[in-house]
This record gives structure tokens, sequence and C-alpha cells, in this order.
């Protein structure tokens, strides 16, 4: 299997606080690996530790975490969160910006100025997030005065136009209607044809719908990694079982 | 179902629960009437007070226009154009004094409110949390200081300083440009805005920083999970506090406009018109608390009660302005 990043005894912390323990697990590239969990396991965290967001809460870490075989806890947080794009759990358009600059925020960042360069960029992004059609005549408008299910594909654009390698989801459709939600997982099966997919829900029909694998985390522990069919039909502990058939979380 | 398709949605979600449903509404209708009195008497107070501060505005307003009438009647317009303020003769044009106001709030202003942005930012945006506390009581100590106090510092401190350092060192590095002539006194217009800078940063800073830290930290987080740096990420904060940073701006010149001891005490208070700052000026509220004892005449005191209903009106314009912008951006991020 063709390993896009590969986790080794991460454990985090809060403050003295350990929330994740010895994690290791290896995110195959081009997959969907979703994260599922009771509220409070370490999902978030685990996925923060991913693109060094952890830390900007004043979180620390130890173990390591490679991608493509380069340790990310050595590397520059900046240039790592450009490979390693995250979509948050609340929309979170800058409210300020129209739609055009949402999209072209990260470019911006990035140091690119020129127009010419950036309007096909934010094209092809809003395209792939599946938002073109409904917003290419208002792209001056601003970036929240459109819905919810909206707001969130605007931000998984934003996300896909500084071309990331990774994409980290949490729980990007729990503050959506259904059909946005529909909207989305569909987004994420075009994606993971050019992006390697980590996705936290809490959802586990979306679970089995939208991933390849699926990793159960308990109070902090990964309890079982597998192909998402397997932890579905066939797992191997008590505890996934329980979780997966809601007899507890 | 017979009922009409807007009752199904609103009233009667499922059949089974309808008596259910009805039994509720009849139990929420009692526990409203039973409390509307109180929510009644309790809104109308409410209403009563506002009202109430809203009728003192207009009658101070009023009041000062009747108590300003012979000064208005005679002078007019003219009141605000004239530059002569001489109560010997019964002459009273208050554009020195006016032109004094502004121009040492205006440039209090420019030296103020970079350094409390600057400061803002440290506290809400880098500053770690032991360093922030602090740093905030220190900031917010400077707010609850007495004017008088800072005036007396500006006498024995600031103005010896001004005179024997600063002043000379101005006029021979910049005495080419018409600000910085002059004889150095120490009193005047420079001592006054540097006075009033170091009076209105604890209030600017310490708004724009509660505005800073309203914004979202999802927005720090969005900025940052798209590769920027802190100091873009910081820029984005900025924007968004934007409107709420200005309204911060606006409470301070309504502070420095209305300031009265420690400027008059350090400004030299003489009612001119000089481009250079280490001349003496004036200031509204300067003038009115020194001339009041002595306003003998009833014209001397028309006049000043009409200086202090200019200023009143400017204080209204500055804090109405301030109010709307802190108001428009909360209400901006509240939406979101
Ligand atoms: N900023 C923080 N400071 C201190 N402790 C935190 C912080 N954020 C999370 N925690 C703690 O870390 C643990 C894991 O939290 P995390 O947010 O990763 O859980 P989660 O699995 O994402 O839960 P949920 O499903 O509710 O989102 C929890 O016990 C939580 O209390
Ligand atoms: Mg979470």
């Amino acid at each position: 299997m063709d390993i896009k990043i590969s986790v080794k005894n991460l454990e985090a912390f809060y403050g003295k606080n350990k929330v994740l323990k010895n994690i290791s697990i290896d995110i195959p590239r081009n997959k969907v690996v979703a994260i599922i969990g009771p509220s409070g396991c370490g999902k978030s965290t685990f996925l923060r530790c991913l693109n060094r967001m952890h830390e900007v809460v004043g979180g620390t870490i130890t173990g390591s975490i490679l991608v493509d075989g380069e340790d990310l806890t050595k590397t520059d947080p900046v240039l790592i969160r450009k490979r390693l794009g995250m979509v948050f759990q609340k929309p979170n358009p800058f409210p300020t910006m129209s739609i055009f600059n949402n999209v072209a925020a990260g470019l911006r960042f990035n140091g690119v100025r020129n127009k010419k360069i950036l309007a096909p960029i934010v094209e092809k992004s809003l395209k792939q997030a599946a938002l073109w059609d409904e917003v290419k005549d208002n792209l001056e408008d601003s970036g929240v005065n459109i819905s919810g299910g909206q707001q969130q594909r605007l931000c998984i654009a934003r996300t896909l136009a500084v071309d990331p390698e990774v994409i980290l989801m949490d729980e990007p459709a729990s503050a959506l209607d259904p059909i946005s939600t529909s909207k989305i997982e569909e987004l994420i099966f075009e994606l993971k044809k050019n992006y390697t997919i980590v996705i936290v829900t809490h959802n586990m029909q979306q679970a089995a719908r939208v991933s390849d694998f699926t990793a159960f985390f308990y109070m902090g522990e990964l309890i079982e990694y597998d192909k998402t069919t397997k932890i579905f039909t066939n797992p191997s502990n008590k505890k996934t079982e329980e979780y997966v058939t809601g007899r507890f979380g | 179902m017979d009922n009409p398709e807007t009752q199904v949605n609103i009233e009667n979600p499922n059949n089974k629960s309808n008596s259910l449903w009805i039994s509720l509404k009849g139990q929420l209708k009692k526990f409203l009437s039973s409390h509307n009195i109180g929510d009644f008497i309790f809104e109308r107070l409410t209403l009563l007070f506002a009202v109430l501060v809203f009728l003192l505005v207009i009658l101070m307003g009023y009041e000062m226009y009747v108590g300003s009438k012979i000064s208005i009647d005679k002078f007019g317009w003219s009141f605000l154009t004239n530059s002569v303020w001489d109560p010997v003769q019964e002459i009273y044009g208050a554009l020195p004094i006016i032109y004094g106001t502004i121009v040492s709030s205006f440039l209090a202003l420019v030296i103020s409110v970079p350094l409390s942005i600057g400061i803002a930012i440290f506290l809400s945006e880098v500053s770690p949390d032991w360093l922030e506390k602090p740093l905030s009581f220190l900031v917010e100590l400077l707010a609850g200081i007495p004017s008088v106090v800072y005036g007396l510092w500006g006498i024995f401190v600031l103005v010896p300083w001004i005179r024997t350092d600063v002043e000379p060192f101005l006029s021979e590095h910049l005495g080419f440009l018409p600000f910085f002539r002059g004889a150095p006194y120490g009193f005047g217009m420079l001592a006054a805005v540097l006075i009033l800078a170091i009076m209105i940063l604890p209030i600017v800073s310490s708004i724009s920083r509660d505005i800073l830290r309203s914004v979202p930290q999802s927005q720090r987080e969005a900025a940052l999970a798209l590769g920027a740096t802190r100091w873009q990420s910081t820029k984005i904060v900025l924007k968004d506090a934007k409107s709420g940073i200005l309204g911060a701006t606006m409470l301070g010149l309504g502070r420095a406009v209305g300031e009265t001891m420690a400027v008059t005490m350090v400004i030299g208070n003489r009612a001119v018109i000089s481009p250079s700052l280490f001349d003496p000026s004036y200031t509204m509220a300067s003038v009115i608390a020194n001339e009041f004892t002595e306003a003998t005449s009833e014209m001397y005191l028309s006049a000043l009660i009409q200086l202090a209903l200019v200023l009143f009106v400017l204080t209204i314009i500055i804090n109405a302005m301030a109010k709307l912008l802190v108001w428009s951006m909360e209400r901006k991020l509240g939406t979101r």
C-alpha cells in the first residue's frame, strides 16, 4: 500500500493533560480515512496534530508524523498547512472578503497578487467544490451572504485553491442540512481521485458511505483501524462493535 | 389529514401528538398570561428610563440654547468664524478656541491611535496569558487616574522636559517647518497634544483589544490553516475589526475634545491661531472652566454658554458616530 501519512507513537497534550495516547496509524494515498469515536475521544485533536494547528491553541505533541517520509514536526508549520489543508466543522469564510477573494485568500498569503493568475485558479477551485454554477455571477458578493452549505463548499474551494496534497475535514457536514450534506459527500468522492482525505465524523452512515478506511478512537486511544467494510460488518474489537452498532457513544 | 397544510406544519406535526400539543399550547398561554404583567411593567419602566435620558439630553441642549440666546442673536454664525475673543471689548469669536480644540485632539489621536492599536494587537494576539493579565490591568489603571493628576505630572515633568529637550531638538532639526518655530516655553499646544495622547491611550487600546478579542477564533484558524503567517492572520483579524477600532478611535476623540483639567494646566490658555506647536493655544473646555467665574457681564456669560453648546453638539456627534461604528461591527460579527 502506498502510504501518504505515517504517524508513529503520537501523543498529544493540552498542558499536562494527555489526550492522545500512543497513536500509530498509516494513511494511504488517494484514499478517504474516516475517524470515528465518541465525543471528547480526541478526533479533532488528532486531525489538528496533522497540520500543526494543535499548537495554535497551546498544545504540544511527542512522536513523529511523516508525510511522504518527511517529518512534519521538524518543518515550518506555515509550509505544512499549505500541504495539508483543513475544512472546519463550522463554515468560516472571511466576512470582509468577496467570494472571489475568499477563494484567492490562500494564494494571496503565498504572495500571488496577479488577478490574471488568480482568476483561473479561483474558477477551477469553485468548480471542484461544485459551487461555481451557483456563484459565478456574484463572485464579488460577500462570502457570508450565501447559505451555510454554500459557505462550507466555499471553504472547501478555498482549501483546494492552495493545491494541498491532503485535505483534513473535521465534521464538515455536521452543521448542514441533508441536501448540503449529500453534496459534500459527493464532493469527497470526487476529490479522493486527486487528494488524500482524512475526515472526522459522528455520522456512522456517512463514514460507511464515503470512506475506504475507518479508525475508531476511544478515550485518546486508537482502538481499531481497518477497511471500512470490515469495521462496519465484522470489527475485531468488542468496543468498536458496540460503538458502530450504536450501543454507546 | 383534513387540516389545511399550513396548520399541519405549524400546529400538528404529528397526528398522534395532536392532543398533547393542544394541552401544551394551553399551558403556554397560561404561563404567558401570568407573566405578562411583570413583563409589561418591566418593558414600560425600561422604556421610561430610556426616554428620560433622551429628554435630559434635549433639555440640556435647550437650556444652553436659551442661556446663549443673547450671544447667538448678536454674533450668529460669525461666532464660529470670527477669531477675536475679547471679553473687554465684548467681542466673542470662537474660531481660535475651536481650532485649538480640534487640532489638539486630532494630533493626540495621530500619536495615540497607532500606539493603541499596537498595544491592542499585542494584548489580544501575541502576548501569553500570564503577561496579558497584568498588562491589561496596567492599561486600565491608566484610564482611572484623575485628570488633574495628569495635569500636575504635565506641569512638573512633561513641560520642563519639552522646554529643555524636545522643543530645542525639534527646532534644530525640523525648524524649517512652520510647526516647530518660536520660543520654547514648554507650555503650549505640544504639551497638550502629548498629555492628551497619553490620556486617551488606555481607552482606545482597551476597547480595541476587546474588539480584536471579539473576532472569533475560527477566523484566525481559517487563515492559519491556509498557510498564513501569524502576521497575515492578524491582518485578517484587523480587517474584521476595522469599524470597531474606528469606533474606539472616535471614543478617544470624544474624550480628547472634552478633556478639561489636564489640558488647561499645560496648554498656555491663549486664544490664538498659530501654526507652531510651541505656541500656546486654548480649547473650548478650558475656556469654559477658566473664564466662567470671571464672566461678569451678561454677554460674556452668554458667549461662554454658546461655546458649551458648540462643544456639546460636537461631542454628541462624535460619540454617536463612535457608537454606531462599534455597534455595526458587533452586528456584523454576531450574525455569523
Ligand atoms: N483547547 C483545549 N484546551 C484544553 N483541552 C482541550 C482543548 N480542546 C480539547 N480539549 C480536550 O481534549 C480532549 C479531546 O478533545 P477533542 O476536541 O479532540 O475531542 P473530539 O473527539 O473531537 O470530540 P467531539 O466529537 O466532541 O468534537 C477532550 O477531553 C477535551 O476536553
Ligand atoms: Mg471534534
